[in-house]
């Protein structure tokens, strides 16, 4: 096992690189000009002097790799700077200046470094969409593990039914949908997700309970539908299994047989969709955020695709593939760790 | 059989042999598959809605023949004919039945026009996505050394995050086009390019796998034994035998284009404003929903049936033509 995760941990760098090289390109083919929001009274020869200053008369080639010594080697000196100043768990250590005068991954928008807005924004998205994920998946195990067990009934029916609708509305329309409903006619949440917002009490905290109440209801809903239909069709393979009469004619108890037995041999495929499912989340998160007005990454890709900032987009871009291929891998070292049956090597 | 009469006592020795009911009518296999389909309740109300839409944005323009991109100031604002039904004092007017914008186009007219757009991107999306699919699965099933790094191309395409690039995409490749082939040409050609490029993978994986089966079968091997070339071998035996994979997956890509086509738009990078989609319908509309909720809801209706009813309908035709599903 650790041989095989070793080999994939190693399989990933080229194809990272890979993904790293497409969107560099894609960017580079592009035709918009970082210049296009100076004033045109600025003179032309100091235009390229500013183009100059940001890195872009250099060749391709150059650009690319220095893009790449910036995001793998001096971004991680930055963290462990980070780790032994103002951390509580390496604060301890002596402080170290490793990226000290170095060049960083900077913002065209904000001339500030990429990774601080990155992380600024991160506590956002991370608390609305992984809420949404984690109450998405609490909904849909019950509702996969009740509708297997009464297949066909009219619980079941109408779960098929409702997870067809999650699948078929897109985000764009259930987020307008609910606060049409909520927010307009009966003004039970506020639309706009405030992320100024401090908890600090009781009362705040059912503040921030509220606002996020809907964006994590649209987002849930898709995690629903597709996780119980899973959640569904993983029990039913393993109901009428052999060991499941083996377990009734024991005498054990139903709940046990089926929260137990089953629950436990059917849970091995659905944990990997679900960590499957947790970057294409942060890719839906993109719409979720905009409509609700959450600034986290989503919207801060949006905002840097629209100012043409390339290293923004290059960078957030490449953290969703780095997030794909990570849980890619995560989905299948989890599959080879839980089912025994399972061998990579 | 011909000349049962003279047979007849020839017949009778063999009892066994005989049939005890009449010979039923040779039944073709797609009389099978329509007679399973049926049995989907859900896919034969999710198909026969698909032609309405179908029918109603080719045909309804004949007949509500006005222009979706006709300006009536006069007429702005107006409520759908409905809302006078508990509000008297909603401006409606059987002029705009289904109400008029704020600068007064007529939204029935502008609702058909949208379908034609996005049912346009949808089948050409998916069709470009479909063809690149089969084309690469094949190849990668068919032809063993090519298995090998095709499989790897596709695996390197599921692991990119499809949105952020399509946003990447489409916002950097807009001027060019534009200035090419015209606005509303230039988008077409980038959007359903895109989304073509970016949706092919699954298709791709389940072909192949089909392929690699059949190809080990006897009937291909007494096709290439008479001296068959790949192409004959792919066209005639191979590729009629994956075309019920290949339509599963044709619904599927359906429902993910118009999605995928009205999210662009939702999010502003869409179709230039004055070329209506359904997503660029619903997202302007999204600043004044609280004054009329209907702009916002009946594009968004729109869109979600059709991708509900092309879903069920995917469902239907999994089961159908599925020989060991079919007839049970």
């Amino acid at each position: 096992m650790l041989t095989y995760t070793i080999r994939r941990l190693v399989l990933s760098i080229p194809t990272l690189l890979f993904i790293s090289i497409v969107i560099f390109l894609l960017l580079q083919l592009a035709p918009g000009d970082p210049m296009a929001q100076v004033p045109l009274t600025v003179p032309p020869e100091v235009k390229q002097k500013m183009r100059e200053a940001l890195g872009l008369g250099q060749p391709i080639h150059v650009q690319y790799w220095k893009w790449l010594v910036q995001f793998f080697w001096i971004e991680p000196q930055v963290l462990v700077d980070w780790a032994t100043r103002d951390s509580w768990l390496f604060g301890w250590l002596p402080d170290t200046t490793l990226s000290e005068g170095k060049l960083r991954v900077i913002s065209w928008q904000s001339r500030s470094p990429v990774m601080d807005i990155v992380v600024q924004r991160m506590p956002q998205t991370l608390w609305v969409v992984g809420m949404s994920y984690i109450v998405g998946i609490l909904i849909a195990l019950p509702i996969g593990i009740y509708s297997a067990y009464k297949q066909y009934s009219l619980f079941d029916q109408a779960g098929t039914f409702v997870s067809m609708i999650g699948f078929s509305i897109p985000p764009f329309f259930s987020g307008v949908l609910v606060i049409v409903i909520f927010s307009v006619n009966l003004g039970w949440f506020p639309s706009i997700y405030d992320t100024t917002h401090v908890v600090t009490d009781w009362a705040s905290f059912k503040i921030q309970l509220n606002q996020m109440i809907l964006p994590v209801m649209v987002l849930a809903l898709q995690t629903t539908a597709q996780i119980s239909r899973f959640m569904r069709s993983s029990m039913l393979d393993n109901l009428n299994q052999d060991y499941v009469r083996t377990a009734r004619a024991k005498g054990l108890k139903e709940s046990v047989v089926v929260l137990v037995h089953v629950l436990r041999n059917s849970m091995i495929p659905i944990i990997t969709v679900i960590a499957l499912g947790v970057p294409s989340v942060f890719g839906g998160a993109i719409i979720t955020e905009t409509l609700f007005k959450v600034n986290g990454i989503g919207q801060l890709l949006l905002t840097a695709l629209f100012a043409n900032d390339l290293p923004m987009v290059m960078t957030l871009t490449f953290i969703f593939a780095v997030l794909i291929v990570l849980f890619n891998l995560i989905a299948d070292v989890l599959y080879g760790v839980l089912d025994p049956r399972i061998r990579y090597d | 059989m011909t000349d049962q009469t003279a047979q007849a006592p020839e017949v009778e020795l063999y009892g066994a042999l005989k049939d005890k009911e009449p010979p039923k009518e040779p039944r073709s296999q797609w009389r099978d598959v329509w007679d399973q389909f049926r049995k989907h309740k859900g896919a034969l109300i999710g198909g026969g809605f698909l032609l309405f839409i179908t029918l109603a944005i080719l045909i309804g323009p004949l007949i509500w023949t006005v222009d979706a991109k006709q300006l009536d100031i006069r007429n702005k604002d107006m409520r759908p004919i409905y809302t006078a039904l508990w509000d008297s004092t909603a401006r409606v007017s059987w002029v705009k039945p289904l109400g008029s914008d704020n600068l007064g186009r007529d939204i029935l007219a502008t609702l058909l026009a949208g379908g034609r757009a996005s049912m346009a991107v949808g089948w050409t999306a998916m069709l470009l996505a479909l063809s690149i699919g089969t084309a690469i699965g094949v190849c990668a099933g068919y032809f063993r050394r090519l298995d090998g790094p095709l499989m790897r191309f596709t695996d390197l395409f599921l692991s990119l995050p499809i949105l952020p690039l399509l946003l990447v995409a489409v916002t950097l490749f807009r001027q060019p086009l534009r200035a090419n082939f015209g606005p509303e040409t230039g988008m077409f050609i980038l959007i359903v390019g895109v989304i073509g490029i970016t949706s092919w993978m699954q298709t791709a994986r389940i072909v192949r796998g089909e392929i690699l089966a059949l190809k080990e079968r006897e009937f291909i091997l007494a096709a290439r034994s008479i001296g068959t070339t790949p192409a004959k071998i792919i066209r005639r035996h191979l590729l009629p035998n994956v075309i019920s994979p290949i339509m599963v997956s044709a619904t599927l890509g359906l429902a993910t284009a118009i999605i995928t086509e009205s999210a662009l738009s939702f999010l502003g990078v869409g179709f230039p404003s004055d070329f209506p989609t359904w997503g660029k319908l619903l997202s302007d509309a999204v600043p004044r929903m609280e004054d009329f909720p209907e702009r916002v809801m009946l594009p968004g209706i729109l869109i979600s049936l059709t991708v509900l009813s092309v879903n069920y309908l995917g469902d239907g035709l999994r089961d159908a033509l599925d020989p060991r599903i079919r007839g049970r």
